[in-house]
């Protein structure tokens, strides 16, 4: 599923500069589709940014996050190889899961 | 029986760094802030108590949004010692969108795009230990984005 998540990492000085844009309908179960039926909610609740294996940061979401979430971070103490994992889990059960290397800015 | 036993286990091997079951993710994900209708609601679910306004975070965001489906926010806290950065809007059906926890190695900022009912203020509320601070940014909403 690393299709649905879309990263870069890149080194800028002290900082790393991490861009994240995951592919997810983010359905709030408010929203009526053509033939006015409700769609049932669907939306990533978690998700998990770790540098090298360890959780630097866990965002949890309601359903006020846009459609195909995007994120920018700001990592400290990476160096250029590091690896960053982003994970997501939603509401039904679904995950994906990508992970990259730092590469310089 | 003994190669389809194989093939599960290497499969949760695989999976498990990924894979959350649904009951931990349930125990994870405040339920009672992020299904809260009120403002109110929303920081009783997070155990805010009292947040006190502090020119140490800065809400970016747009002035007007013509279409509030997107709206991209950036905050960012100067407050030695945050732990976490919640994202909240008022006017929202449920006003609570986003709870960010930092831990060492990722610096208090985020950028992210947000739905905005209609026209109300972003509010930022940081967590630093047991106290709460908050900053906001006016935003108009031309057009609701909550579907």
């Amino acid at each position: 599923m690393a299709d649905n998540i879309k990263m870069r990492a890149q080194l800028k000085g002290a900082l790393t500069e991490l861009k994240v844009l995951m592919t997810h309908p983010m359905e709030t179960g408010r929203r009526k589709n053509d033939l006015d039926e409700v769609v049932p909610a669907h939306f990533i609740q978690l998700v998990t940014i770790s540098l090298n294996g360890k959780v630097v940061t866990e965002a949890q979401w309601g359903t006020g996050i846009s459609k195909n979430p995007y994120l920018t971070l700001h990592l400290r103490g990476a160096k250029v190889g590091d690896m960053v994992a982003v994970v997501w889990h939603d509401n039904r059960g679904q995950s994906a899961r990508h992970e990259i290397a730092v590469t310089a800015g | 029986m003994k190669r389809r036993g194989f093939i599960l286990a290497t499969g949760a091997a695989l999976l498990s760094g990924m894979l959350l079951p649904l009951r931990a993710l349930a125990a994870v994900w405040n339920k009672a802030a992020f299904e809260a209708t009120t403002l109110a609601g929303a920081t009783q679910g997070l155990q805010v108590d009292k947040e006190t306004p502090s020119a140490d975070i800065t809400v970016n965001a747009p002035d007007r949004a013509e279409n509030g489906a997107v709206v991209q926010v950036e905050v960012t806290s100067r407050i030695p010692g945050t732990e976490a950065i919640a994202i909240v809007v008022e006017h929202n059906p449920t006003p609570l969108i986003a709870n960010f926890l930092f831990a060492e190695g990722a610096e208090p900022y985020v950028v992210t795009r947000i739905k905005m009912a209609e026209t109300a203020e972003v509010k930022a509320i940081v967590k630093v230990g047991s106290r709460y601070f908050t900053a906001g940014k006016q935003v108009e909403v031309l057009e609701n984005g909550c579907g």
